[in-house]
């Protein structure tokens, strides 16, 4: 396992990656994306028990869906550079003929993705069902899945967490981004979401809370908490506070960055606040 | 003129219900869900038998297709079961993105489809559904006429990799085609042999055209009529192939004018060999409350409806 300083120049490459992909195209989502760089920088670096040979059936390992399909750039990015794809692939996010679509898809064959997503709200049902799958197959492996706190807006999640604890799904860990963002403002103008942790606990299930999901420590020590959770009997819920735009001073504390790429100016300051780690694609 | 046999009046629901007992003991990777309809949708014998292997998700569609979605990841086979309404209209999306963008091994059977469904009215009668899914890419869809083939259908597309709509009914109709028979997805069969027009029909429709070539027959009108149960991918060539033979085409089906069977066959010929055609079916409309025979005279979906349409085109050829 990679120690926490060589994990914070991975998530500081991911937060360029995200950057430069927007940049390029001039399009898709910065702000959700860098808000979930240590979430996933955990998630694949640490936490998840997964193959890099990826097999759409991911049997024996645990699995990843991300049901806010337009934070792509992050996931595109830990992908790659977790051994998925090719790093420089990432030059073709959002071109014509590419694997990188903008909202990431099963269709182009991209390893790693096993559903399309970025129509909101659709993503708990379906870790839902493959989480079923794997205790139809004794595959005693978690399901993990990322929302964003407004895409819970959404009712068919409802119909989901009523399901996963009404019929004790306890190999699987949603997590929410809780960063109080959407597009049109924040969640309390557009349509607040009440207190979620009573909400998740009222339908049944196990509620965690990480008040720094900025924080890479915070992330895996949160993760690992809920891994010890599962296989209890009830569906786990991570409730991660994050910041949208994080690690780019003037991307932070704002939905202005929600779906908007930085020009070739703010394109550098935000480099400059992110130096090259790794190396870049 | 060959003689089609009703062997006993059976639901076509019944067929699918049939199918997926049996298909519960010869494939373990077969799973079903439901949304609160199981009496309905036939599906108590499986859920007897494999309790395990069966979901019920509540009146929650929408989770009930994407948990669908999820589950042919690890290798399963999922059937979801409930009215066609609610399996479409209701859900488009989901199978939108989650199975037919995501290419997932889905089979979304639905039954209590069109006016046929009765007394409930047009809140449950579909008569949308086809279109919906015809219009999705990659997705298989098919109508059945009767139980044997209802039944036999079933059993065919879980063997078919990729996602599948099958779409069945309410009422009890005539069962006549060959219990034993294999299906197969795609392909057209011909019931009678013609030579002045084409009946092309499809579900609780082939039977009505049978009767309608019957009474043709009777008036010195030869009808060759072909049993379509397979919307998409559409047997063209079986179409192709008939209309320049008769040189005028009727098709039949309990679905709306636009986007159905009637459609696709127009748009065949129209590319293919443009022949004249008449459709039976609904006419942009919502149906209502009533029994499915008065259902299916009022809303003109009967072999009398056909036997009409079929004296219409012959006079424009």
């Amino acid at each position: 396992m990679p120690d926490i300083n060589e994990l914070q120049d991975f998530a500081t490459q991911v937060r360029r990656d995200i950057l430069r992909q927007v940049h390029k195209v001039n399009s898709g989502h910065p702000g959700g994306s860098l808000g979930c760089t240590e979430f996933f920088t955990a998630l694949y670096q640490v936490v998840m028990d997964h193959n890099n040979d990826f097999n759409m059936d991911g049997k024996e390992e645990d699995l990843f869906f991300l049901s806010n399909g337009h934070i792509s750039p992050v996931y595109y990015s830990v992908l790659a550079r977790s051994g998925y794809f090719p790093v420089d692939e990432l030059n073709t996010f959002r071109l014509i003929d590419s694997r990188l679509q903008g909202h990431p898809t099963t269709h182009e064959g991209l390893p790693g993705v096993r559903i399309a997503s970025g129509s909101l709200g659709q993503g708990m049902s379906v870790a839902l069902g493959s989480a079923q799958t794997k205790k139809l197959n004794n595959d005693d492996h978690i399901v993990y899945s990322l929302h964003g706190d407004g895409e819970l807006q959404e009712g068919q999640n409802w119909e989901a967490i009523m399901y996963a604890a009404g019929n004790g799904i306890d190999n699987i860990i949603s997590t929410i981004d809780l960063n109080g963002q959407q597009i049109d403002g924040s969640t309390e103008t557009v349509l607040p979401l009440g207190n979620l942790k009573a909400k998740f606990e009222a339908f049944g299930w196990d509620v965690l809370e990480i008040e720094d999901g900025n924080d890479l420590q915070q992330v895996i020590d949160g993760l690992n908490d809920a891994k010890t959770r599962t296989g209890k009997g009830k569906p786990v819920c991570v409730l991660m506070n994050t910041v949208m735009g994080n690690g780019v001073d003037f991307m932070m504390h704002t939905h202005a960055w929600h779906g908007k790429a930085p020009n070739d100016e703010q394109l550098e300051t935000g480099l400059a606040q992110n130096p090259e780690t790794l190396g870049d694609y | 003129m060959k003689e089609y046999k009703n062997t006993g009046s059976k639901d076509t629901r019944s067929g699918f219900g049939a199918g997926l007992t049996e298909l519960g003991k010869t494939n373990e990777n077969v799973v079903a869900l439901c949304a609160d309809l199981t009496g309905s949708l036939k599906m108590d014998e499986f859920k007897a038998n494999h309790p395990e292997r069966f979901f019920q998700v509540g009146i929650a569609e929408a989770n009930m297709i994407g948990m669908a979605a999820g589950m042919t990841i690890g290798g399963k086979i999922p059937f979801t079961g409930t009215f066609a309404n609610f399996s479409t209209g209701r859900v488009y999306d989901q199978i939108r993105q989650s199975v037919a963008y995501s290419g997932k091994n889905v089979k979304i059977c639905a039954s209590h489809a069109g006016v046929t469904l009765g007394e409930d009215g047009a809140t449950h009668q579909i008569l949308e559904d086809l279109g919906l899914m015809k219009m999705l890419p990659g997705m298989t869809v098919i109508n059945t006429c009767d139980y044997n083939q209802t039944k036999a259908a079933t059993l065919a597309i879980a063997e078919h990799d990729g996602p599948v709509y099958l779409r069945f009914g309410r009422p009890k109709v005539a069962n006549f085609t060959p219990e034993d028979q294999k299906f197969e997805i795609g392909k057209a069969v011909k019931l009678y042999e013609g030579t002045d027009v084409t009946i092309i029909a499809t579900g609780h429709l082939v039977w009505e055209a049978i009767q309608a070539a019957v009474e043709l027959n009777e008036k010195g009108i030869s009808a060759e009529v072909i049993d379509i149960h397979t919307i998409k991918p559409l047997d063209e060539e079986a179409i192709i192939e008939s209309a320049k033979k008769t040189g005028c085409v009727v098709t039949a089906e309990e679905h709306n004018f636009l986007g159905g069977l009637g459609e696709s066959v127009a748009r065949t010929l129209a590319l293919n060999h443009p022949t004249p055609q008449e459709l039976v079916a609904t006419q942009d409309t919502f149906g209502e409350s009533g029994t499915p025979a008065q259902l299916m005279d009022k809303y003109g979906l009967n072999a009398a409806a056909i036997i009409k349409a079929s004296e219409k085109v012959l006079k424009r050829k």
